[in-house]
């Protein structure tokens, strides 16, 4: 099997489509950057503006970590689409080049093709992921600097000593890979059914539309099914951005105030991440390859 | 001698409808095997039944004495394929595209052996280049050494010309003849061009509509010593009354297209125009037919179809 | 008709010494609280704050407190970002006192605590102050002021608490407190991108009215002398 992923971690770094995503990724990110340095004022004055009428802050807000937590929003859509662009190509795009049925031919499993295909797509979503960290944690820290990270929920706001941020960011990154490889799983099962590349892609990203759409849309016709769509604990990465207060309403540093909220997303995306791979083995197994 | 491939009461339906029908067949060691048959007649999905691309409905396949299901590592090794138009990884470069596949055979292949592969379909100068700039001929080429480079006791080659210039068309030929007769391998091509097959093939399975229609050597189906030839005379309706009351009766085919058809030993032809000119019936023109392509035609629905076309 | 004007001059002239002596009264113990604040030229205080609001959890800091006579005063937060009230902390005592001209009347007495205090009320006879009237709680015991509850008219009303200790003798607390009114705390989601579920406790406590920042001094440096460089943003 690590033969197979030799050769599928090369197929995928040797093919120019692959450098798509790390560019965007990094124009988007650059964008947003450049945008923040030159106008971060009026930026800062918006999203303070409510609180501002109260309280007055001192330090540097915008600073380094706030930055990313900005991006870290605002990339939520788009990285799940340029994940689509590799790992719902995986199999229709071997079966649109024609190489699919050459491949088969050869003595190996079917199950370990899609298990060296499957852990190629992951690996590349970690590299993607590596990437997006770099540039948006450690550059944003570069161009913004370190202070206190202030973030501001629906009914309240949280401020997090700044020695007691970067752990969090690991911990949020790890989720997020763990959320994009979830994107991969549905992405590479979805391309098991077509020989063309545009098809499983479209039909990933559509999914993750609706289903964000139907995990942010507050209906009760909506809340029952929330729980079990994977979009609604992909978010679950900010809760790593939150602290326990004690009796007197003073932070305890160190703490998560939901950690169970994290532990249940990390189960529910692991889940879907072994359903869709499952599937994805038991669909290709049957398979007549007439591509 | 051993049969390498062993094909009994093969069948594939696709939504009920049977590509392969029932099909029994067996390939002997050394044998150059064609398999005939229009578009859409079943002898891709045969094939890739055989390279387990398309699993079949019924039947069972035996490859180098070993049954296909369970054994898929083993036999897989030791067959290598051509399917279709070869199809490689277009931003790599032949070398890397040949590397890549030769790693998946079971077998460790060296550099060198990789090099020499290249030689051998001509190629290496080209070795570093992306396969996107290559013409259909090359890309062939790179298919065939792909399908080499490990060795194979089986060869197996579906629609091999598709595409390709008679330069090409002749290189194919030439090759097979060369891995059967040098190298003894086994072949088994697939293709609807018929005189392709009569070239290279020492047996042929004819197949039409997923069926088996023939199977036999080259030498019984297409005799050359035999030929049919096509007669236009003044009066064809009376001149072929005239030879159906002759001893020429038991060679007369159908009539095509109002001709009258005649098949019979190449050296008696001299007796049949002789015997024309002493009866009077007056020749118009006198054509051998390809032998076959009529055969062909004649057991095939091909038939049908050119007759749908003319009438 | 003599006499009546006569008696009518008396009672206005009672009723103006009268007037007088009320606010005269509450005046030299609105000069001795001054004078033992006064005794300090300026000093350097560290200290930990704590901003108390329902709404915000923020963690403690380390501060240091500037001060330079007459009303020069400074909160550092020791890195990391402080959140204060709008017009800041800086509405100190002396601010208050510094008023030249106000009206000092008296309003009974009050326990603060375990402390008796007299409660004085000033009103600013200017118009330019941005004070509209002060409430002391002033310990006549050590003469210093308690609690202070003053209402303004940029930046609401807040309230001051202090308490005493090791530095009673310079009227310096060793832990002040105040407080302010806050508004509802809302947040539009396509701000915060926050999609997850209503919490209906946060929901209330965002309605929360009012704030507190404590600061606790655990140390003062006194008259030994400060920058002026200190003070300017």
């Amino acid at each position: 099997m690590w033969k197979l992923l030799q050769i599928e971690l090369f197929k995928i770094y040797r093919r120019p489509r692959t450098y798509i995503a790390f560019g965007a990724i990094t124009a988007m990110i650059a964008i947003i950057q450049l945008g923040l340095k030159v106008d971060g004022k009026e930026y800062m004055e918006f999203v303070m503006a409510d609180l501002g009428s109260t309280f007055s802050f001192e330090g540097n807000l915008l600073n380094g970590y706030f930055v990313c937590f900005v991006l870290l929003n605002l990339l939520l859509i788009h990285v799940p689409l340029l994940i689509s662009l590799i790992a719902a190509d995986m199999i229709s795009g071997e079966a649109n080049m024609g190489t699919l049925r050459l491949l088969l031919t050869k003595p190996i499993s079917r199950t370990e093709f899609i298990l060296a295909k499957f852990f190629a797509s992951a690996i590349y979503t970690l590299t993607l992921l590596i990437w997006l960290a770099v540039l948006a944690l450690f550059v944003s820290i570069a161009v913004f600097g370190t202070d206190d990270m202030f973030v501001m929920k629906n009914y309240y706001a949280v401020q997090i000593s700044a020695d007691d941020v970067f752990w969090r960011y690991v911990g949020a990154f790890g989720f997020a890979a763990l959320a994009m490889i979830t994107v991969a799983a549905l992405g590479f099962f979805l391309s098991l059914f077509a020989e063309n590349s545009i098809g499983p892609i479209v039909a990933t990203i559509s999914v993750i539309i609706v289903t964000t759409i139907l995990s942010t849309m507050s209906i009760p016709l909506f809340n029952a099914i929330k729980p079990y769509l994977f979009t609604t604990h992909m978010v679950t990465w900010k809760e790593f951005f939150d602290e326990k207060v004690d009796a007197e309403n003073n932070v305890i540093k160190g703490t998560i105030e939901n950690p169970d909220r994290i532990i249940t997303s990390v189960i529910v995306l692991s889940l879907h991440i072994v359903a869709f791979v499952g599937a994805s083995i038991w669909v290709f197994k049957k398979k007549d390859v007439l591509s | 001698m051993q049969d390498i491939i062993k094909v009994t009461g093969l069948t594939k339906k696709f939504d009920r409808f049977p590509a392969v029908n029932e099909l029994s067949f067996s390939v002997q060691e050394g044998d150059v095997y064609g398999f005939l048959g229009q578009n859409g007649a079943g002898k891709s999905t045969t094939i890739r039944m055989l390279l387990t691309l398309i699993a079949p409905t019924k039947g069972e396949i035996e490859l180098f004495g070993k049954k296909l299901q369970g054994n898929k590592h083993e036999v897989l090794s030791q067959i290598g394929a051509v399917i279709e138009k070869p199809d490689v990884y277009k931003y790599l470069s032949a070398y890397e595209n040949l590397k890549l596949f030769a790693k998946l055979s079971d077998k460790k292949i060296t550099h060198q052996q990789l090099m020499d592969q290249l030689e051998m379909v001509g190629l290496a100068q080209r070795a570093k280049d992306k396969v996107k700039t290559f013409s259909q001929g090359m890309k062939q080429r790179l298919g065939i050494a792909i399908a080499l480079v490990h060795d194979p006791k089986l060869i197996i080659l579906d629609e091999p010309t598709n595409g390709l210039d008679p330069q090409g068309i002749a290189d194919i030929r030439n090759l097979i003849l060369h891995l059967s007769r040098d190298r003894n391998k086994t072949i088994v091509v697939s293709s609807h061009l018929l005189t392709e097959i009569e070239h290279v093939a020492t047996k042929v399975l004819i197949i039409d509509r997923g069926r088996k229609l023939v199977e036999g050597t080259a030498a019984e189906l297409f005799d050359p010593s035999q030929t049919i030839i096509e007669l236009d005379t003044f009066d064809n309706a009376s001149g072929l009354a005239k030879l159906q009351s002759s001893r020429w009766n038991t060679m007369l085919q159908p009539s095509r297209e109002g001709l009258i058809v005649v098949k019979l030993d190449k050296k008696d032809t001299p007796a049949l125009n002789r015997y024309l000119v002493e009866n009077g019936i007056e020749i118009l023109s006198l054509q051998p037919r390809h032998s076959l392509e009529d055969y062909f035609l004649q057991i095939t629905s091909g038939k049908q179809h050119v007759e749908a076309f003319t009438n | 008709m003599k006499i009546f004007f006569r008696i009518a001059l008396v009672l206005l002239t009672a009723c103006s010494i009268q007037l007088k002596a009320i606010s005269q009264d509450m005046m030299p113990l609105i000069k001795k609280v001054k004078e033992k604040l006064d005794k300090v030229n300026d000093y350097t205080a560290s200290g930990t704050m704590k901003t108390d609001v329902a709404f915000i959890k923020a963690p403690l800091g380390k501060v240091t407190v500037y001060y330079k006579k007459p009303n020069k005063f400074k909160l550092k937060k020791d890195g990391g970002i402080s959140i204060l009230p709008k017009g800041g902390v800086t509405v100190t005592m002396n601010n208050i006192l510094n008023e030249k001209d106000f009206i000092a009347i008296s309003a009974g007495k009050q326990m603060i605590g375990s402390f008796m205090t007299t409660v004085v009320k000033l009103v600013p006879t200017s118009d330019k102050s941005d004070v509209v009237l002060s409430t002391l709680y002033i310990d006549e015991t050590d003469n210093v002021i308690r609690k202070a509850q003053t209402t303004t008219k940029e930046n609401g009303t807040y309230e001051i608490e202090m308490s005493y200790g090791k530095y009673l003798a310079y009227g310096l607390p060793d832990k002040m407190t105040f407080s302010f009114n806050t508004k509802d705390y809302k947040m539009p989601k396509g701000v915060t991108l926050d999609f997850g579920d209503e919490d209906k406790a946060k929901k209330e406590a965002a309605k929360a009215k009012k704030g507190k920042i404590e600061i606790t001094y655990s140390s003062y440096t006194i008259n030994k002398g400060v920058d002026d460089s200190v003070f300017s943003k």
